[in-house]
């Protein structure tokens, strides 16, 4: 015997919307939960003051400068790498073996977990090349994972725009170089600043590979050879030791601005792409 | 192709930073235990307000991490709150401090004291609830530090002897965690530092005592280590000045206050 | 050839030799973690290493049967949570939601995606641990904590996938179901379902894959012990909270003990990717 099937999907519609309505009500509860607790913590001096007594007192600042820094010494290595990829990928050369090997490697690299880069990282430029707890070791870790998806969304910002531009490049007698460069990054560009974006807002809340790179001295970096803590990092600390859970929730409420201001700039810069393209 | 070239140059400024910041020479790096990190902390900040040219970047990590850190040079100067193994003892140890283990348990747990022996065989596992010591019928939670931690090396050498911690007992990797988790689950139980010890938890009387620095100078209290500072070779520089501020009467003294035993 | 025949010769061969940084970057963290790790798997003997269940560093005994159970445990009870409420999301988002509706929720799925695995695993300290404790009984810290905290982090990929590749299913399938007189829901499983089929499975094997790397929600709420679960509320410790617990101290025989760890996560993680992407090739061969 089976049930009318109107029946069964209204019941299926129900449940499934349920489901949906918790899922969504879980990412509310989480971002209202942070922001609730940890905006009052929030202020000019929470942003502008060192931490003082293991983060018992004072602000972020440092946090704040060593995860801006982190993360554009991460951006400065790894986007080079990753457009000059995709360039090649879709430029300068035809699907054959070495395009795929080429892929291949990246999509294995997308799948390694974050706590291989930081042990990776831990042996090879903290403590082999002698780098120590650094900006450097931390930022090098950090460019190796966010490498394929610049290589990703870079390839894809190329493929998309129109045959007909680089046509009529060609035309006007440019050279492969000056096309690509004159003609298909500029308009590539939004699509490729999305994936770049993308990689800031993962570099910020990563902490696996961080710690175990860039260490967590708590005091404002002097050089790219200075441990740093990130803001990811210091709030793992507070939360774990219950060393201060008022600044504990305004680090995580920090932290979810940011990837909230992250998400909005891209989400923009993609309809822009998109409205641009169709 | 302006504007990507304006924003290359802003991200190279970010980087150069930290650059700008005013110390000119190398910082020492002070890595290891996290019974010490605390204290280090403290003194680091003193130091540095002391002597505004010099730079000292305190990390935890656990003792053990921190001996290998001074080995392998990623650290000046090593904390560690065991005592080193034979195969580290071609470091240089400094006494800096004392410091007392406490066995903690949540502050509404009935149980006040127990004997070495019975902490023992919580920890070992064969004594696994806590009607058998005078408190509620309920399985005690039992929670250690990762096997590289310096308190529970210290814990394993002063307690345990000879028999394993059982495999079965929460880790965590810092006395701050172990604090935490002690303070939040009302049948726990755990080891951290004296000196870490807060009014989120208490500290059990063993065999009668109750530690503290009376009872810890006295002799009466057993669980107690070495806070040690270790260094490849003899210190230089800036190294050796943050050394000698910590050993210094200031130095103690700060430390002192803060729940400590001082180095003499 | 002339001048700008040669410069174009060399930007070229730079940008190969660029292109081809992932694949070092990727064979160097490779070689490297074989290296560090097999010897020590061979010279304790391949069995021990992987079913023993002793794991005691400083007695040199490297069992780490414990922890494949766990990361197996939590992986699996992330699997639970997560493949019912993902597909359930990615359906809606496809078939039963307007355009205004899936404007909001889209943005909503990807922003969870974002936050960062040391606020989930915070959250779980804060709110999941202790309600487990007081309601079941425990630690709080326990294999249920870990499962719940994962599958939640794991609905992004699995949502998204799937909506793509429902999305992929040509309308044909969909307006040939209800000509037939079927209702929506009898389409979508009967129809569209099975048909996407491939994509949906290489969502779930990826799911997979992201709940077996994760590290530091699980060290946060897992409770890190070294022995195999007893039930779901018993604390457990998985391959990468090893490895990160103890990266910092570990050397010699134990650190390529570690490494070994690695080992073995990249090449279950590399397995997982490639059914992932041949499954999906499949499924992108076969449909129109």
């Amino acid at each position: 015997m089976s049930l009318d099937p109107r029946l069964s999907q209204r019941i299926a519609k129900t449940l499934l919307w349920a489901m949906t309505v918790l899922t969504v009500a879980v990412l509310v509860f989480i971002i209202f939960f942070i922001l609730r607790k940890g905006l009052p913590a929030l202020s000019l001096e929470f942003l502008t003051k060192n931490p003082v007594d293991m983060g018992k007192g004072g602000g972020i600042f440092s946090t704040v400068i060593g995860t801006i820094v982190l993360t554009a010494l991460a951006i400065l290595i790894a986007t080079p790498l990753g457009v000059g990829t995709a360039i090649y990928l879709t430029e300068y050369t035809w699907e054959n073996a070495v395009t795929r090997v080429i892929r291949f490697g990246a999509e294995c690299l997308a799948g390694i977990p974050s706590i291989i880069f930081g042990l990776f990282g831990f042996i090879l430029f903290v403590t082999k090349l002698g780098f120590g707890w650094s900006i450097l070791s931390g930022g090098l870790t950090l460019a190796f994972m966010i490498l394929p998806t610049i290589i990703r969304t870079s390839e894809e910002a190329i493929k998309s725009v129109p045959a007909a531009y680089r046509q009529v490049s060609f035309s006007l007698g440019g050279t492969k170089w000056q096309t690509v460069t004159r003609v298909v990054l500029p308009s590539a560009l939004p699509g490729i600043v999305t994936g770049i974006i993308l990689s800031v807002g993962r570099s910020i809340g990563e902490t696996a590979a961080v710690i175990f790179t860039a260490g967590s001295a708590l005091r404002l970096p002097t050089s790219l050879f200075s441990s740093t803590r990130t803001m990811a990092v210091h709030f793992y600390i507070l939360a774990r030791e219950g060393i201060s859970m008022s600044r504990a929730y305004g680090t995580a409420a920090v932290l979810i601005i940011a990837i909230m201001a992250v998400n909005i700039a891209t989400y923009c810069l993609m309809n822009k792409f998109i409205k641009k393209y169709s | 192709m302006r504007h990507p070239i304006f924003i290359f140059l802003l991200l190279l400024c970010m980087v150069g930073l930290p650059s700008c910041g005013g110390r000119s020479q190398n910082d020492v790096i002070v890595a290891g235990s996290t019974s010490i990190q605390p204290f280090a902390d403290k003194w680091a900040e003193v130091f540095m307000e002391k002597r505004s040219d010099l730079g000292v970047s305190v990390q935890g990590g656990g003792s053990s991490a921190g001996i290998q850190a001074c080995k392998s040079g990623a650290c000046q100067i090593g904390m560690s709150s065991r005592e080193l193994k034979a195969d580290e003892k071609d470091l240089r140890e400094i006494v800096i401090a004392r410091d007392g283990l406490a066995i903690i348990v949540h502050p509404s747990n009935p149980v006040r004291g127990a004997t070495l022996a019975q902490v023992q065989q919580i920890f070992s596992g064969d004594l696994t609830n806590w009607k058998f010591i005078g408190g509620p019928d309920k399985e005690i939670t039992v929670v250690t530090r990762e096997e590289g931690s310096g308190t529970r090396g210290a814990f394993q050498e002063l307690v345990m002897g000879k028999t394993r911690i059982f495999r079965g007992a929460i880790t965590e990797d810092s006395n701050g965690t172990v604090r935490e988790i002690v303070a939040n689950d009302p049948y726990s139980i755990g080891f951290i530092s004296l000196g870490l010890v807060n009014d989120q938890v208490r500290a059990l009387a063993l065999d009668g005592v109750a530690g503290s620095e009376a009872s810890i100078r006295a002799g009466r209290y057993k669980l107690v280590r070495p806070f040690l500072f270790l260094t490849k070779g003899e210190p230089t520089g800036t190294a050796k000045e943050f050394i000698d501020f910590v050993l210094s009467e200031e130095g103690q003294a700060l430390i002192k206050k803060e729940g400590l035993i001082p180095a003499k | 050839m002339n001048r700008l025949e040669r410069k174009d010769r060399l930007v070229r061969l730079t940008l190969l030799v660029v292109a081809f940084s992932a694949v070092s970057i990727l064979a160097v963290i490779t070689v490297f973690m074989f290296e560090q790790g097999t010897p020590v798997m061979f010279k304790y003997g391949l069995k021990n290493f992987l079913a023993g269940s002793d794991w005691y560093p400083s007695e040199k005994s490297f069992g780490l049967w414990p922890m494949i159970v766990g990361s197996i445990y939590v992986t699996f009870g992330a699997m639970v949570i997560g493949v019912p409420f993902g597909l359930a999301c990615a359906i809606v988002l496809t078939e039963f939601s307007s355009k205004h509706v899936r404007r909001v929720i889209k943005p909503m799925i990807e922003l969870l995606a974002g936050i960062p695995s040391v606020v989930y695993g915070f959250m779980g300290v804060v709110i999941l641990v202790p309600f487990i404790r007081q309601t079941f009984g425990g630690p709080g810290l326990s294999v249920l904590a870990a499962s719940i905290i994962l599958g939640i982090m794991i609905l992004p990929t699995i949502i998204s996938i799937s909506v793509d590749s429902i999305r992929a299913i040509s309308p044909a399938y969909r307006e040939g179901s209800i000509a037939l007189g079927a209702t929506k829901w009898q389409t979508v499983r009967m129809v569209v379902l099975p048909a996407a089929r491939s994509g949906i499975i290489a969502s779930i094997i990826l799911g997979m894959g992201r709940a077996i790397g994760e590290t530091m929600a699980v060290i946060m709420i897992a409770g890190n012990a070294v022995s195999v679960p007893r039930s779901i509320l018993s604390p457990v410790r998985t391959l990468t909270s090893n490895i990160a617990l103890e990266m910092g101290y570990a050397a010699g025989e134990h650190r390529q003990a570690l490494f070994a760890t690695g080992v073995i996560l990249f090449i279950i993680i590399m397995v997982l990717n490639t059914v992932a992407n041949v499954t999906s090739s499949r499924r992108n061969r076969v449909k129109g």
